[in-house]
């Protein structure tokens, strides 16, 4: 009679097994849950107490250079081919390069962009594209409140130490159709975001270009709205990749039930909408104009420049650097772009584009 | 009596090979040379072979085998015919019906989603004629034809997703990708398109069909193997000819709950339950698209959708101005 109870023990024993070798995020308690919805909509959050304290250690922010000073001559007239950043007062201006040396080019240094010899010259390429960036920091955060809220963003949000950001992507050589006969993929079933066989690009048409994100028709009968099978998976690896980036579940802006009703859905499903706009704007008004400027080992498999996606930024947690306020240090970052029409490119001889800016 | 209770079953006969009834007017002879594996024994017959095949069946095979084939080197190719790449990604990879551009053309380029109609085809032409078998060898042995109906309501939830839910909206692109996770990542894509399966009320039947299966198969199985040691795994003795088994098992659910199958009805709930998963499994897919496009939407309209009390004040939808 002990063989039945044994033997079922034996195989529960074995599906356990089973399961923990073929799943993985297993998190040991103590883990905090907050309620985000109506009850029994599962829509909780949860942070596992070990995780979060190494979320915490990665995501340690350096303090500024020294105090700030925003008295005294303009460096604008101090200093030659300043563009961008001729409204600062000397010592602002110094402070904020000695800054954006540790965050981005910390082994480098200033010759990383520098031409030692005369540091006004454009003709290193990190220079021109610094500048641009310093344009895209100011627009985010006097244009883009909506996602960056009070805390805005500085170039260590993305950069962390690194002249090229970690969490970057390019335009997929596998999304397009195979050469040969076989092999159809349709951009996608291949070990992809977050595990999935879901497209391995949805950035080129949803981050990039103004591709049609949403696929849930608005009625309940079949009306004019259009959206392929395709389509959907394609959002829905974008969607992935956002969940993956910041380190939540669907749950954080859905309510699972209606994903596309925004009454049903989370305060930072707004947030959100307003981020993949932003991202937008950066990968098409900042990023892509670059294109050009940039030496072809930067360049992707396709030849397009490294663009933004949400990891860039959030680097797997829901807000940047764990909400830490660093740009509240740096109020040079926060006034609007003088020209944000400025188009980059070292082939514009230096005298004329400072021509441009100063109308 | 220990050996009647038990998980694996126990105990084996061993004797000449049961060759089964004499061939008349087959095409094709029974395969094999018949022996005995005692491990098989532990769950089935210990007895493999001869097996017949005719002609359906090696048709059906041959055509299987070039489905699975042209799958495969689909598969395989999307690697950069790697092999180790093929057997690491085989869960990931797929062949994928061909774009929404083409529409319903019979054959697009094979580079892009050819091949999976030709696959399509030849798996379908394969299914069919296993089905054809399965009727034809339940005739031959004077049975019912009740597995070849059964197996026809899953060819009808497969015909569904793959052949006849795509003519109705219009494109092959609307058909399941062969191969593992891209399927199933289809699957989620599908509800999320619709509007959430889960308010569809064919998918609400099929999920009830499909767990009653499991639940009628859990209580018909432990039943039987309850009353084995009293002969009660002799069904048919047992129904023509009420022992002490069958009356004990019929007590024990009227005791239970107040009410039992018969050693014969409860075949028929088994059959019904499991040939109206599919089957009502494929109306909710077909009415999806076609007839509701939103089915979260349809449950509020009829109310089956429960309304939640407003938990975050002011949501609206960006994209309309508001909150800018």
């Amino acid at each position: 009679m002990m063989k039945i109870p044994l033997g079922l023990l034996a195989i529960i024993a074995g599906f356990l097994t089973l399961a923990m070798f073929t799943t993985a995020g297993w998190d040991l308690p103590p883990t905090d849950d907050v309620q985000t919805g109506f009850r029994g909509t599962g829509m909780v959050q949860i942070d596992d107490r070990e995780q979060v304290r190494e979320e915490r250690a990665m995501n340690q922010v350096p303090e500024p250079p020294w105090e700030l000073d925003t008295s005294g001559e303009r460096a604008g007239d101090i200093y030659e081919n300043l563009q961008v950043l001729g409204d600062l007062s000397d010592d602002q201006f110094n402070r904020l390069m000695a800054a954006v040396t540790e965050w981005v080019s910390p082994e480098e240094g200033c010759n990383y962009c520098h031409n030692p010899e005369n540091l006004a010259d454009d003709n290193i390429y990190t220079k021109v594209v610094a500048r641009r960036m310093f344009q895209m920091t100011q627009a985010i955060n006097s244009e883009w409140e909506d996602h960056v809220a009070q805390t805005g963003v500085t170039c260590y949000t993305c950069h962390r130490g690194q002249p090229v950001p970690e969490y970057i992507w390019f335009k997929d050589a596998g999304a397009v159709p195979s050469v040969g006969m076989l092999g159809y993929a349709a951009g996608q079933n291949t070990v992809s975001i977050g595990a999935t066989s879901l497209h391995t690009d949805p950035f080129s048409a949803l981050l990039n270009d103004d591709g049609e994100i949403r696929v849930e028709a608005t009625q309940a009968l079949p009306s004019d709205h259009v959206a392929s099978i395709q389509d959907t998976e394609r959002t829905f690896s974008l969607m992935i990749h956002m969940s993956e980036g910041l380190g939540v579940n669907c749950a954080f802006c859905h309510n699972s039930r209606a994903f596309n009703e925004w009454t049903e859905s989370t305060p930072q499903r707004m947030t959100a909408w307003f981020g993949i706009q932003m991202v937008r704007e950066i990968n098409q008004e900042y990023l892509e104009p670059l294109t050009g400027v940039f030496p072809e080992e930067r360049l992707g498999p396709l030849g397009d420049v490294a663009k933004t996606n949400c990891t860039t930024c959030h680097q797997g947690v829901n807000k940047p650097l764990l909400g830490a306020p660093m740009a509240a240090d740096y109020p040079s970052l926060w006034v609007p772009p003088q020209s944000a029409a400025l188009s980059p490119g070292p082939s514009v001889p230096t005298q004329l584009r400072s021509e441009v800016v100063s109308e | 009596m220990a050996e009647y209770i038990n998980i694996y079953t126990q105990t084996q006969v061993r004797g000449p090979a049961e060759m089964g009834v004499p061939l008349t007017k087959e095409l094709w002879p029974r395969l094999g040379k018949p022996g005995f594996v005692h491990l098989f024994g532990r769950f089935g017959n210990a007895q493999i072979g001869p097996i017949f095949l005719g002609t359906t069946g090696m048709v059906s095979l041959a055509c299987g085998a070039i489905a699975i084939v042209i799958m495969g080197m689909n598969m395989w190719a999307s690697v950069g015919w790697d092999p180790v790449q093929f057997v690491r990604q085989l869960p990931w990879l797929a062949l994928e019906p061909p774009p929404p551009k083409y529409g319903l053309q019979i054959l697009p380029p094979l580079r892009e989603g050819g091949w999976w109609l030709i696959a399509g085809f030849f798996l379908t032409a394969s299914i069919l004629l296993w089905w054809l078998r399965t009727y034809r060898r339940a005739v031959a042995l004077g049975m019912g034809t009740h597995v070849a109906w059964a197996f026809a309501a899953a060819i009808w939830l497969y015909l569904v997703l793959g052949f006849i839910r795509p003519i109705l909206m219009g494109s092959w692109s609307e058909a399941v990708p062969f191969g593992i996770l891209p399927h199933l990542d289809w699957t989620a894509a599908f509800s999320i398109r619709y509007g959430n399966l889960f308010y569809n009320p064919f998918h609400c039947l099929s999920i009830v069909f499909l767990y009653g299966s499991t639940l009628l198969f859990a209580m018909h199985g432990g039943t039987i193997l309850s009353v084995s040691r009293l002969g009660g795994d002799r069904e048919l003795d047992q129904i023509y000819d009420r022992g002490t088994a069958s009356e004990r098992a019929a007590l024990f659910w009227r005791w239970t709950m107040g009410f039992n199958a018969t050693m014969e009805s409860i075949h028929r709930w088994a059959w019904w339950f499991a040939v109206l998963t599919p089957l009502t499994g494929g109306i909710g897919i077909l009415l999806s698209g076609t007839v509701v496009d939103n089915w979260y939407l349809w449950g509020i309209k009829h109310g089956i959708v429960p309304p939640y009390p407003e938990y975050h004040q002011g949501m609206s939808d960006p994209s309309m101005g508001a909150g800018q």
